[in-house]
């Protein structure tokens, strides 16, 4: 909306400058019924009456109308000052002025207007949209009253259920307690019971056995044809109280050889235990010494801690083996030596495993750098080997397999066979090179062909270029200016013209070949070679070339398609050769 | 494997002479003495009534019958086979009838447990023990058959009596600190005395032979409690078996827990193998029915098995125990070491058909047999790792460290073994079914 707002903001400051601006020169003429109709309607005065009644300003009241006008225009702040000419006729431009700032007025006020209209609409919809939500919210807040008073009740209800299980948890738990109760008492009821069960149970088996005595049952009785001895073949001894004390000495005498035996056991045991204690401390005490070796090397505290505890220890040691009959105070030094050896092997152990880590890490990355290379070698060789290997069990397995399913007489027939089988392999696999070989010559010569088409189109063109070439001397040496041109030519023969050309080609395609021309020509001459011939030089030995090939110009004259069949071949060979450098690669 | 001809019995009374020599059989009211390796009868007596109960004295002179109808005890000699005594407890009745270990008294415990009756034959002296408690295992003789231990119960609290066995002299009385005792047990080398509450309380207390207390264990409480209890035949462990389906095991010097042994239904132990019984019964075709079959002729009806070793993790088949019912099959009833102290066999009785076996060096199970009928009888032989068993059905069942076999009773007619036991050498075994018995002779086996 702000947005909206600005554009129409801008224009009015604008507006105002301009309005004082053309203040001071503000007149106004009523003439312009247009002006007056707008400033009627902007005024709001009814049409109806303006246009039913005869005109606002005639001939007779302008000075009446000229005088309202100012009065209105005073009214409406516009200093409608001095609308009355001197001449008694309204001069046009403070009247034009003040329509125009009627005008002016007139437009700002519309379009006022319709901003407030737009922004009434607006205000319109807000309000309707405004009003929608508000039914909305209206709806959603009752809905969550609803809501709410529904849980409110849930609430209400489960607090209900609540109370209730409060309740009936309680009775359950009177109910239990009065049920434990009931049992506690049953207990000690049925406890009573049984004793009294048992008391009485007694008393009747005492009674009984009272009875049993007085009767002297005479059933009870026993018949033995003659007496049998003791097993141990002594007499029976009257009980006496020797008798009593001899029982109990045999009881603790018992009693004793067996927690003797207990003790002679668990020395046994002891004995073993420090044994095999002594065995591990002599090991950890070997073990310990080379490392000290080593250690020595390393920070003097640790060496010098060292030295200490093994100096203690031999101390320890002596006294431990004096010390091995009475174990209790022994045993406690033996403990501590044991611990501390322990503790000492444990971090020499530690100590071990973190160079080992350390030295692992190092060589890895060492290895790493240097043979990966090897490595990947050797792990190709090996795989090579294991395929093969591989390829020998399977061979060996499908041997053995065929060998166990044939029967025994086709075994040398699988055998035979299984020859056969192999020398056609073998006869195959040497046709397959020999095609193989072939197959290889074939494409190298459909190369070496296509290579030869190649150049033969190389050479037509040349050759067409040459043509061209020639035709066009030809055509220039018609024209004077070639004779000029050619004056230091030996006398130039219609075929030799054509020699111009290939002299220059000579030039550019093989400059070594002219290089070393020049090299040999001009070593002779002069001791200072010169690298680079000059363009003068090269005119020179191009001079020197046409003498020397003078007559092999002559000769080659007609001969020309020859030469070039002749370098043609020679340029062939050439690539031939290098051809038969690159096949065996 | 040899197996005798079988013999007849009745009641399930046969026993080896402890020294091994021979065999006692009762068939009705006759007593057979055998020679152990011929099994020719040597001696034949005949009692009163028909035996309830026998038994050899430990010298193996005698042979002491009873007859608790009649409450008459007959007593036999083998070196004087007119030799006889026979003892009547008269009106008051008997309920049980044993030797004292010298082989010269006999001890019988009168109904209503009213009283023991201590005979001798030395003497023909009589002496009474009153107030022994009628229990589980209220009497118990040390290995060495010096000292007797004896639950008694008086003014409702339980007491314990030691006597000297040479001349019933009273050398111990003190009383138990047990609610309810039910039962005790001397330790093999007959210094230590365990003794165990009913089910109701897990509790075993351990007193020295002066009736000093050396210990006390209790594993849980509310809750049924012990329900076995053995000792190692080094005496060096006590295993103790409960209503929870464990086996405690306690250490001979702190007579705390070194170990238990739970009985799990499924078994993931990866060390224990799984022997698991499988019946096949023979396919029977028409050609196959030859003179070959009909000479095995009882192989014919009796279906053939054998151990197949079952991937772990396995189930165990699960009985589920009746709860309103007073001594619920569940819990470890039975156990017993192996002679060497190395193995400890158990049997959980909410898994009747398994036979559990327990390595005492590592503490952990070892093997378990899984039968296809509930286990019977459990015996170790006396001399090497060697387990028999039996489910009540025509096959005994050997266990050993090496494997596990099933064999069947090659005997005509079909022969249930109901339980077995181990002749003193272990060189043979004797099966025992309802009416009968079969010797089984391992020496075979031995040499292979």
């Amino acid at each position: 909306m702000g947005d909206w707002w600005t554009p129409t903001m801008m224009p009015d400051p604008s507006l105002d400058t301009k309005e004082l601006s053309s203040i001071s020169g503000i007149s106004m003429s009523p003439s312009r019924r247009n002006s007056h109709h707008s400033l009627h309607s902007t005024m709001a005065l009814p049409k109806t009456s303006y246009s039913v009644l005869s005109a606002f300003c005639t001939e007779e009241n302008i000075s009446q109308c000229i005088a309202y006008i100012s009065q209105e225009v005073c009214s409406l702040g516009l200093t409608g000052v001095s609308l009355e000419c001197k001449s008694g006729g309204l001069s046009a431009v403070p009247v034009l002025n003040l329509l125009y700032e009627v005008l002016q007025l007139q437009r700002r006020a519309q379009r006022a207007l319709h901003e407030l209209e737009s922004q009434q609409l607006k205000n319109g919809s807000d309000l309707e949209h405004l009003q929608h939500s508000n039914c909305r919210l209206k709806d959603q807040l009752e809905h969550t009253r609803r809501e709410n008073s529904g849980l409110h009740e849930g609430e209400r209800q489960l607090q209900l259920k609540i109370k209730t299980l409060q309740n009936c948890l309680k009775s359950e738990k009177e109910e239990v307690q009065k049920l434990q109760s009931i049992i506690s008492s049953r207990a000690t009821q049925y406890n009573h019971d049984t004793k009294r069960k048992e008391r009485e149970c007694s008393k009747l088996k005492e009674r009984l056995n009272q009875l049993l005595v007085d009767k002297r049952d005479k059933k009870l009785a026993i018949e033995v044809s003659n007496y049998v001895g003791r097993s141990d073949g002594k007499r029976s001894l009257w009980k006496t109280g020797k008798m009593e004390a001899r029982h109990e000495g045999e009881m603790y005498r018992a009693l004793l050889s067996d927690y003797e035996t207990r003790q002679r056991s668990l020395m046994l045991e002891n004995s073993e235990l420090k044994k095999v204690l002594q065995h591990m401390k002599k090991d950890m005490i070997a073990i310990l010494s080379p490392k000290k070796l080593c250690v020595k090397m390393e920070p003097a505290d640790d060496s010098l801690e060292q030295a200490g505890s093994e100096g203690e220890e031999e101390t320890a040691d002596s006294s431990r083996e004096t010390l091995e009959q009475s174990c209790e105070q022994a045993r406690e030094q033996l403990t501590n030596s044991i611990r501390l050896q322990w503790r000492k092997l444990k971090s020499h152990m530690e100590r071990l495993d973190s160079q080992v880590s350390l030295v692992a890490c190092q060589e890895r990355e060492a290895e790493e750098l240097m043979s990966r290379k090897e490595h990947e070698e050797e792990m190709q060789r090996i795989r090579l080997e294991l395929q093969q290997c591989k390829e020998f069990i399977h061979m060996q397995q499908q041997l053995l397999q065929q060998q166990l399913s044939a029967p025994c007489d086709d075994e040398t027939a699988a055998l035979l066979n299984d020859c056969y089988t192999l020398e056609e392999k073998e006869r195959l696999k040497e046709e397959w090179r020999l095609f193989n070989e072939q197959k290889r010559n074939f494409e190298r010569e459909r190369k070496n062909f296509t290579e030869a088409a190649i150049r033969l189109g190389h050479e037509r063109k040349t050759f067409e270029e040459d043509r061209a070439a020639w035709l066009k001397t030809q055509f220039l040496n018609m024209t004077p200016f070639v004779d000029r041109k050619r004056p230091a030519l030996p006398e130039p023969h219609s075929a030799l013209s054509v020699s111009t050309e290939p002299e220059a080609k000579l030039q550019s395609t093989p400059p070594l070949l002219t290089k070393s021309l020049s090299y040999t020509v001009f070593s002779t001459p002069k001791a200072a070679p010169v690298k680079m011939p000059s363009t003068a030089d090269l005119y020179r030995t191009l001079q020197l070339i046409p003498e020397s090939r003078g007559h092999g110009k002559c000769q080659s004259g007609e001969m020309l398609p020859k030469s070039r069949l002749r370098s043609c071949s020679t340029d062939c060979s050439v690539i031939s050769l290098v051809r038969d450098e690159n096949s065996p690669i | 494997m040899n197996f005798s001809e079988v013999l007849k019995q009745s009641n399930q009374l046969c026993k080896v002479s402890p020294d091994g020599k021979y065999l006692a059989t009762c068939v009705q009211y006759r007593l057979v003495v055998r020679d152990i390796n011929t099994l020719q009868i040597l001696h034949l007596y005949t009692c009163l009534d028909q035996v309830m109960h026998m038994e050899w004295s430990s010298d193996s002179l005698f042979i002491l019958c009873a007859m608790y109808k009649r409450g008459l005890v007959q007593v036999w000699s083998l070196e004087q086979p007119d030799w006889h005594c026979k003892i009547d407890e008269g009106s008051i009745g008997l309920v049980s009838s044993r030797w004292s270990p010298d082989g010269r008294h006999i001890l019988n415990t009168t109904e209503f447990n009213l009283r023991i009756t201590v005979w001798s034959l030395c003497t023909k002296s009589v002496s009474y023990i009153k107030y022994p408690k009628a229990c589980q295992k209220g009497m118990d003789f040390t290995a060495d058959g010096r000292y007797m231990a004896l639950a008694e119960r008086r003014e409702c609290k339980d007491y314990i009596s030691v006597f000297v066995c040479d001349d019933w002299h009273l050398l111990r009385h003190f009383e138990s600190e047990t609610q309810d005792l039910a039962g005790l047990e001397w330790s093999p080398n007959g210094c230590v005395l365990a003794v165990w509450d009913n089910c109701l309380e897990y509790k075993i207390l351990l007193y020295s032979l002066d009736g000093r207390l050396l210990s006390s264990y209790s594993a849980y409480e509310w809750s049924l409690g012990i329900k076995s209890v053995s000792w190692s035949p080094s005496s060096q462990f006590l295993a103790v078996g409960s209503f929870d389906e464990k086996v405690r095991i306690l250490n001979h010097i702190t007579w705390k827990k070194i170990t238990e042994f739970e009985h799990p239904a499924t078994i993931v132990n990866t060390k224990a193998v799984v022997f698991k019984e499988v019946e096949k019964r023979p396919v029977v075709g028409s050609e196959d029915l030859s003179i070959h079959q009909l000479t095995m002729d009882n192989s014919l009806f009796s279906t053939q098995s054998k151990y197949e070793i079952t991937q772990l993790p396995t189930q165990v088949p699960v009985i589920k125990p009746d709860p309103d019912r007073a001594n619920p099959k569940i819990g470890v009833s039975a156990m017993a070491f192996s002679a060497d102290n190395r193995y400890l066999a158990t049997k959980n009785d909410n898994m009747p058909q398994s036979l559990w076996v327990w390595d005492m060096q590592r503490l952990g199970l070892l093997a378990v047999l899984e039968q296809t009928a509930p286990v019977r009888c459990f015996v170790w032989d006396p001399r090497r790792p060697r387990l028999a068993l039996c489910t009540g059905n025509t096959k005994v069942y050997l266990w050993s460290p090496a494997g596990c076999v099933s064999v069947n009773v090659p005997v005509e007619g079909s022969f249930q073994v109901q339980s077995l036991f181990w002749h003193c050498s272990g060189s043979s075994l004797i099966l025992l079914s309802k009416e009968q018995l079969c010797l089984c002779y391992m020496e075979a086996e031995e040499e292979k």
